[in-house]
């Protein structure tokens, strides 16, 4: 059990059945109501522990390789780790704004560039704003990543030592995408906790890209959570790309409220991971929020992508859309869980839900599980799910002009895909992820080419 | 060009194709005929390869080669093209970005460099003249929203852009109005070489106005029952498939 508060040294942390807390890199900085936090968050843990395929929200993910793995956690910050030159191989580039580079769950200030930030924006690792901007901390954190279900979020509130903090003013602009770019190397399998924290104010915009990547095939576990916070017809967009190694264990949640008026969208682009854990909770907290939840799972071997959306209209007149999309080959599994909840003063809802999936072999699989809880009497709720093989008849029509019949399926493959990058805002990351699912596709180097 | 021999298929266990006998040579355009369900379309298929049909007997001979032997792809690349008669959507990928693959995947085959973009652009631009379809149409997903008379004339217009040796027609012209015929046979028309030889398949004899066919075949059962030049056609219109039914009932007794 977690017995002490922070201040004892463990470094060996196995996940099941107990941990024990440690000192924290932050430990000189943090106050005592992070403590107190984080101390419940444990307790919390050791109360939860890790799920199983008993729990219902865990039916189709069998997560039996995380409890199994005995991961360490990082001890401390080794900037030698990654050099700027992998840095710029690994990272999407193109992309004018600010980067914040992460090695195992530490900011790395030699590898990141901040530049100048718009009026009103902030930037910064939480590390550094437990000095700088304690207050705007103490306010937000931990106040939508609830840790009382969710033992990954128990875990990440006990645990996180680093991550980022956003904070734009009323009225201002981030202008450019935040990007945040998570790189791990681990030569023992290492478990990393990330927390950021975006609070974007009323009349306020700003585009934050989430990154994970590993240059290597390592075995380690992202345990990420961030919180978004939107104020009053506020514009905020979120992107999740997981493209860590196959060997690589990932669980991200994003919590998000939104005020009236708000837009927020959401793009999760699951490529990489053996096992992939994607929450996503919005809360329409205000009238006239507008919510996209975009998603595309790409997978093969015996990778695991789970998705699971929990979308909630608390007031009136808030339209939601959840578009994701599921290719899966080999033994790869595909789960997505979507739920809509309506409560009771949200009426003229607008919800939508869809999922589609296209299976490439006789082995892959493709759990689909949209649920609607309303209770509210004027709404417009509806949704779907497919789960289907590549048309045959497509496949022909492209042949009887000479395309290749491989290269005739990758480009329906890729076709079916592409709806969902064309959703996305961001040049630079749209042409970097085509060019990324490209390369994931049987026959893809081909369709490169004739594109 | 093409020597159809004793040609049998069947799809799904159904035997469709009973001995289809048919040649035709570079410059000639042909008109097959027949009421439904005679094997018009299945004869279409199985020329341009599709799987779903199996040919249990016979043998087709395209400028020398079994063209049996070849995939789907590989037909198209040596000039096979098939007009079908029902387009199918894929949604996601452009009609532009589509012929472009289809343009270069062609000259691969035929060890030639992909087409220049400009070169490209001049083509289609020509082409999309010829058969007045509209720019924006074709920076949209392969036939996706169009109608019957715009998925049509699309086919006519990957047809100009592929030119092929054998463009095998199924039914371009149903379901079109006046209009939109006169733009598909003048599509037609323009290609019309001594090098290159159509198969022309339609229910009415309505196109074959505009495109004159040197041979009409009537097409029953799943065999070749008569055949003649364009005054067949008229001789169909006017009297039906009744009388051709009864003249090969009294053949077969």
């Amino acid at each position: 059990m977690i017995t002490g508060t922070a201040g004892q040294q463990v470094k060996k942390v196995r996940l099941v059945p107990t941990f024990s807390s440690r000192d924290t890199l932050m430990a000189a900085q943090a106050p005592q109501w992070f403590y107190a936090m984080r101390h419940a968050a444990a307790q919390r843990y050791n109360q939860l522990g890790l799920p199983t395929s008993r729990h219902e929200d865990w039916r189709f993910t069998n997560i039996a390789s995380i409890r199994e793995t005995a991961f360490e956690l990082p001890t401390s910050v080794d900037s030698g780790l990654v050099a700027a030159k992998q840095v710029e191989s690994v990272g999407i580039l193109g992309l004018d704004g600010p980067r914040l580079v992460f090695v195992n769950g530490r900011f790395d200030s030699n590898l990141s560039s901040l530049g100048t930030m718009p009026k009103g924006v902030e930037v910064l690792s939480l590390a550094q704003a437990f000095t700088s901007r304690q207050a705007l901390l103490e306010k937000h954190l931990g106040t939508l990543a609830g840790v009382q279900d969710q033992a990954f979020t128990a875990l990440n509130t006990a645990l996180a030592d680093d991550g980022v903090v956003v904070f734009v003013s009323k009225g201002c602009s981030a202008v450019q995408p935040i990007y945040i770019l998570n790189i791990t190397v681990a030569d023992k399998p290492l478990m990393t906790n990330s927390r950021n924290l975006i609070v974007v104010e009323a009349n306020a915009a700003a585009t934050v890209i989430e990154d994970y990547a590993s240059p290597r095939e390592d075995v380690y576990l992202t345990n990420a959570v961030t919180e978004v916070v939107v104020g009053d017809n506020a514009d905020v967009t979120h992107y999740l790309i997981e493209r860590e190694s196959h060997k690589a264990f990932n669980v991200s949640s994003l919590y998000v409220r939104q005020g009236r008026d708000s837009r927020f969208t959401s793009h999760s682009i699951l490529f990489g991971g053996a096992i992939v854990r994607n929450n996503i909770y919005p809360v329409l907290d205000g009238q006239g929020c507008d919510s996209l939840l975009n998603g595309l799972y790409v997978i093969g071997g015996d990778q695991i992508a789970d998705s699971h959306m929990r979308v909630e209209h608390t007031k009136p007149h808030c339209d939601s859309r959840q578009f994701y999309k599921g290719i899966m080959t080999d033994r790869a599994s595909g789960v997505f869980r979507g739920r809509i909840v309506v409560r009771q003063d949200a009426q003229k809802t607008d919800a939508k839900q869809s999922n589609e999936n296209l299976l490439l072999s006789d082995d892959a699989s493709a759990n689909t599980d949209p649920q609607l809880e309303i209770y509210a009497d004027d709404v417009k709720c509806t949704h779907g799910a497919t789960i289907g093989q590549i048309d045959e008849d497509q496949v022909f029509f492209l042949r009887s002009r000479g395309i290749p019949k491989q290269t005739a399926q990758a480009l329906i493959v890729y076709a079916f895909a592409s709806e969902s990058l064309e959703r996305m805002e961001v040049e630079p990351v749209r042409g970097f992820l085509r060019s990324q699912l490209l390369d994931r596709l049987p026959a893809g180097a081909v369709l490169k080419r004739l594109l | 060009m093409l020597e159809i021999k004793n040609l049998h298929a069947r799809v799904e266990g159904n035997e469709i194709l009973k001995g289809v006998d048919l040649t035709i040579n570079a410059g000639e355009i042909h008109s097959i005929m027949g009421p439904n369900g005679s094997g018009k379309s299945t004869l279409a298929q199985v020329l341009a390869g599709h799987e779903a049909f199996e040919v249990t007997e016979g043998s087709i001979t395209y400028n020398g080669k079994d063209l049996l032997d070849m995939a789907p792809d590989e037909r198209a690349a040596e000039g096979v093209f098939l007009a079908f008669q029902y387009p199918v959507e894929i949604p996601g990928v452009s009609n532009t970005q589509f012929l472009h693959a289809a343009v270069n995947a062609q000259r691969k085959y035929r060890g030639q460099d992909d087409i220049d973009a400009i070169e490209f652009l001049k083509l289609t631009k020509e082409t999309r003249n010829l058969v007045k379809i509209d720019e924006k149409l074709l920076s949209r997903s392969v036939n996706e929203g169009f109608s019957g008379g715009e998925k049509k004339r699309h086919e006519v217009y990957q047809m100009a852009v592929l030119e092929p040796k054998l463009a095998i027609l199924d039914e371009t012209d149903s379901g079109l109005d006046i209009d939109a015929l006169r733009v598909v046979a003048q599509g037609v028309n323009s290609l019309r070489s001594p090098e290159r030889a159509f198969l022309i398949i339609t229910h009415y004899q309505r196109l074959l106005e505009y495109v004159v066919p040197d041979f009409v075949h009537v097409l029953y059962r799943g065999r070749i029952v008569k055949s003649g030049d364009k005054q067949l056609a008229l001789q169909l219109e006017d009297k039906g498939y009744q009388w051709i039914e009864e003249e090969a009932r009294a053949a077969t007794v």
